[in-house]
């Protein structure tokens, strides 16, 4: 019908304007971002450094939520408070310990921890940590897909089998974060926790950029553990039936792909990376449980900028979230309060101007 | 011998269960008759006013599927919008705000001095400044996916939060507002001004409800359930889709605001850290499910169904317990809260009052007039609903 229509007119300017338009938002999106980043690298280096860093973490949490918004259908908004928990995870089998109002006062839980292992506290290269951290965070990633493929099996898959719609996930998703923030404020208090205490070192790069070795670190884990998710997604049969399923669900299954466990594999994938991401948050900051439903908001806003359902425009929106946030704190434009703020207005933007967000498809 | 339905006995049996168990706890807690009613009257209209709120958004998403997750910032800028109108003009070091119109606005012909002309200015003002900002978010958000107006929501809850918090010249920061004149209240007593506020209150919401059952049964109200069933059903049958929606999330909206004023003058005193997620949203999402969306009875019976199992949660508190639990027990309270939420998604989608099948009010009455009408409440519509929105 539509095509007949097309057809017989031989100019229609509001499909022009469409296609134009979409263009033309997309590459003045893509300017105004060069443009941001050339001027943050002019003036305010500091912050592009730390930006980049925390983006890439933002980055890692946004994959998962691309994911799940792909394969699912349904914005995970306990993905931030997953995130803090399997910092959480990965802080007690770092010092096998739990609870206690104070880091001073905590309990011994576990009869051994990471950092009893033969040598796992002597600090590698420049870090702040030895590989006990690395093995704790490997742990973590290991319980937090554990957990959500859990939650998958208790939560979302009865309501999956009831064809609920994607508001009644939201929901749910939303009641869990509240049942996990309550729980790491009730095992392990408010009080802020470090993996490491001490000072950090920094080094100097050239053209005047200071970075810290830990922040080194973080980057360079991010973009290994982004370019696996790009191998696993385009050079795997997994990834092949992840990306049918985005496309279409029901033709995946009447097509032989074992939907089921597509996407137990995709709780898995996302969990493992929010897990790792929330280990680097707390490494760069410091472990709060409140940072857990904060955090969700840059997560969103980075998937949401790249484009829904696409890993590499999460990649770009994290970065370009993180950037912003910490530019406009460092050079003193808006007051650190509003830090997680400007993620929102950010979102607000992005729905205004392009709501396909970078690299997604107009819908 | 009238037959009666097991359905039909759930509501009322919550209710007596949440009353005894509220009355309970404060006779126990109190043993003094007289302040068990005071508490249980303070009780009453917080519940009271988080009702409007439940109605408000059973509005939104009940009925028409706008999936509003920032009810915090309505509640927020309703109650501080209401509380700067009425106050006095800021005077001392520890105050300072703008606005303060309340002396300017006592002027009313009669009753002048009993501060309720300010009080009905300032609960139109509260709605109109919450519509105002409900109809400007929506041309980003409406038009999209609903979890877009989720995400959207929690980012403006959270940053009128931070800006009630950071801007001290604007309501005072974290040096909270107090003393926010409520009607009537510098002519009683403090605990006779209880009683006043309860019944403006619920005044109040009797007037909201009756204005929401009469427009759900409108042709509007109509539309607006068409459309959140089958989006594409409506558009096809000539509904302007966006604007319906529209509409209802700013009248959504409005009410908030009024509700979020009528919070002010409640509780006369308003912190910025009252209106978080988890206090401001939460438990009012909680109150529409567990109620039942869809339906404003459901929704009013939610708010004081879980209004009173969030009080008596508090309960807990009074019992003597190692100092390990003690300080955790708002944490119990909040993982309660959600699991609630989770609990009754999965096993009562529809609430305890189920949304009923309805047409409009012009069927109603034609079925009325043909058979007598049915002994006792009707039983939660026969054919199975589908999950909706």
């Amino acid at each position: 019908m539509a095509a007949i229509e097309r057809e017989a007119t031989t100019f229609q300017f509001r499909d022009w304007q469409r296609r134009f338009g979409n263009f033309a938002t997309g590459a003045g999106l893509w300017l105004l971002i060069i443009a941001f980043v050339i001027g943050a690298f002019i003036w305010e280096r500091d912050g592009l450094v730390t930006g980049t860093v925390v983006g890439s973490l933002f980055a890692l949490g946004a994959i998962g939520i691309t994911l799940i918004y792909g394969i699912l259908k349904f914005g995970h908004f306990a993905h931030g408070d997953s995130m803090m928990l399997s910092a959480y995870l990965a802080f007690m089998f770092l010092t096998g310990n739990i609870a206690g109002e104070t880091q001073r006062s905590d309990v011994e839980l576990l009869p051994f921890s990471a950092s009893d292992l033969p040598g796992a506290t002597t600090k590698i290269w420049e870090f702040s940590f030895g590989y006990s951290l690395l093995v704790a965070m490997g742990l973590a990633a290991i319980l937090m897909a554990g957990f959500l493929i859990a939650l998958d099996h208790a939560v979302y898959g009865p309501l999956r089998r009831r064809h609920s719609g994607i508001v009644t996930f939201s929901i749910a998703s939303l009641g869990l974060a509240l049942i996990i923030r309550s729980l790491m404020l009730f095992i392990w208090g408010s009080g802020p926790r470090f993996y490491s205490p001490g000072i950090r070192e920094a080094t100097e790069l050239p053209f005047d950029i200071r970075i810290l070795y830990d922040q080194i670190f973080i980057l360079a884990m991010a973009l290994v553990l982004m370019a696996a998710v790009y191998l696993l997604l385009y050079r795997t049969k997994l990834g092949k039936a992840m990306r049918a399923m985005a496309d279409n669900a029901e033709l995946a299954r009447v097509s032989g792909i074992n939907t089921d466990r597509t996407v137990t594999w995709t709780w898995a994938i996302a969990g493992a990376l929010v897990a790792v991401a929330g280990v680097m948050l707390g490494l760069q900051t410091q472990l709060r449980p409140e940072l857990g439903f904060i955090v969700i908001l840059p997560l969103f806003a980075s998937a949401i900028l790249g484009g829904v359902g696409s890993p590499h425009g999460a990649l770009a929106g994290g970065l370009i979230i993180g950037i912003v946030q910490e530019t406009s704190v460092t050079s003193g434009i808006l007051d650190s309060g509003y830090k997680f703020s400007v993620a929102a207005i950010v979102l607000v933007m992005v729905l205004l101007i392009r709501p396909t967000g970078l690299f997604g498809v107009p819908r | 011998m009238k037959r009666v339905s097991v359905e039909s006995l759930v509501p009322t049996a919550c209710v007596v269960v949440v009353t005894a168990l509220i009355l309970g706890i404060s006779f126990e807690q109190t043993g003094d008759p007289e302040r068990t009613l005071r508490f249980y009257v303070s009780f009453l209209s917080v519940a009271t006013v988080l009702a409007i709120f439940a109605l408000a958004l059973n509005l939104q998403w009940g009925y028409t599927g706008v999936f509003n997750f920032g009810v915090a910032a309505f509640f927020l800028i309703g109650a501080y919008t209401a509380a700067i109108v009425t106050k006095e003009p800021d005077r001392t070091d520890f105050e300072e705000y703008i606005g303060g119109y309340g002396p300017d606005l006592d002027v009313a012909p009669f009753l002048a001095t009993d501060q309720w002309f300010p009080f009905l200015v300032a609960v139109l003002v509260s709605g109109t400044v919450c519509g105002v900002l409900a109809f400007l978010l929506s041309f980003p958000t409406l038009r999209l996916r609903e979890d877009y107006l989720a995400i959207t929501m929690i980012g403006v809850a959270e940053l009128t939060r931070r800006i009630a918090i950071e801007e001290q010249w604007l309501v005072n920061g974290t040096r909270n507002l107090g003393n926010i004149p409520g009607p009537f209240q510098n002519v009683l007593d403090i605990n006779d001004y209880r009683y006043v506020f309860l019944a403006v209150a619920i005044s109040f919401l009797l007037l909201v409800f009756f204005a929401l059952e009469r427009s759900v049964r409108s042709p509007w109200g109509r539309v607006l359930r068409a459309l959140r069933e089958d989006e594409m059903a409506a558009e096809a049958s000539g509904k302007n889709v966006r604007a319906y929606r529209t509409q209802a999330f700013v009248l959504g909206a409005v009410i908030m605001g009024a509700g979020g004023a009528m919070y002010a003058f409640g509780a006369r005193a308003i912190a910025p850290e009252t209106f978080t997620h988890y206090f401001a949203t939460f438990i009012i999402w909680t109150m529409v499910i567990v109620g039942g969306s869809g339906n404003n009875k459901g929704a009013l019976l939610g708010a004081y169904v879980v209004w009173g199992f969030w009080q008596s949660t508090l309960l807990i508190q009074s019992y003597d317990l190692p100092d390990v639990v003690q300080v955790r027990i708002p944490f119990i309270r909040d993982m309660l809260l959600g699991l609630l939420i989770v609990l009754a998604l999965l096993f009562m989608p529809h609430g305890l009052l189920p949304e009923r099948a309805r047409v409009s009010v012009w069927a109603e009455r034609a079925a009325r007039r043909v058979r007598p009408p049915p002994a006792g409440p009707a039983p939660p519509s026969a054919e199975p609903q589908e999950d909706k929105a």
